[in-house]
């Protein structure tokens, strides 16, 4: 699951049949703050997303899985339109006790 | 299985309706020394995970489908754990 940016639509009339009646739209895959990031995907949009918002996409297997038919032939689904993101980008909390080296380690085996 | 911190979270109203009641949080893998890697990504969180904290997520289907006792919900990554402590050799 990642964050995109719609940035334009993909029209079909030729197409599976699982897939018929719904929207394919070019999707800029983003990082937490919104750069883009990758090459820009086609995903189909079942819950109505438009033209420049924020949304949230699955891959693989499960973007069939949203679907009205969950054995499409779909390896990219929307399936949020994004409010709010909050980055807080805190450090790791107790770094220190969590990550811990045994320099000594040859000495077990 | 990935380790990662939390950095975030996503607010969002109009989604799949499986996705409600879900926490989707922002992630960054990191390495064994911790250390930031790669990506950051989405994930729907199961353990109350806060910002700040270390986090094994898991990038697979079934396992999210498995964990949240769904058969057809479009989770891809979950996460599954908060890390206490990670030891590595020097």
């Amino acid at each position: 699951m990642k964050l995109a940016r719609v940035i334009g639509t993909v029209v079909s009339t030729k197409k599976v049949d699982s897939i018929k009646n719904l929207k394919i739209l070019m999707i800029q895959p983003l990082d937490e703050l919104l750069k883009p990031t990758g090459q820009p995907i086609a995903a189909i949009d079942p819950i109505q997303a438009g033209y420049g918002e924020i949304v949230y996409y699955t891959l693989s297997r499960e973007s069939a899985l949203a679907l009205p038919d969950p054995n499409s032939p779909v390896d990219a689904a929307i399936t949020g339109i994004v409010d709010m993101v909050n980055v807080e980008n805190t450090p790791i909390v107790n770094k220190d006790e969590i990550f811990e080296t045994y320099p000594d380690m040859e000495a077990h085996k | 299985m990935k380790l990662a911190r939390v950095i975030g979270n996503v607010v969002a109203t109009e989604k799949h309706p499986c996705f409600k009641g879900h926490k989707i949080m922002i992630v960054q893998p990191i390495d064994e020394t911790g250390k930031d890697i790669q990506q950051s990504f989405l994930s729907c969180d199961t353990v109350s995970a806060g910002p700040g904290d270390v986090v094994l997520v898991q990038q697979e289907g079934n396992t999210a489908r498995q964990l949240l006792g769904t058969k057809q919900d479009p989770f891809h990554s979950v996460i599954v754990g908060i890390v206490d402590k990670v030891c590595i050799e020097k």
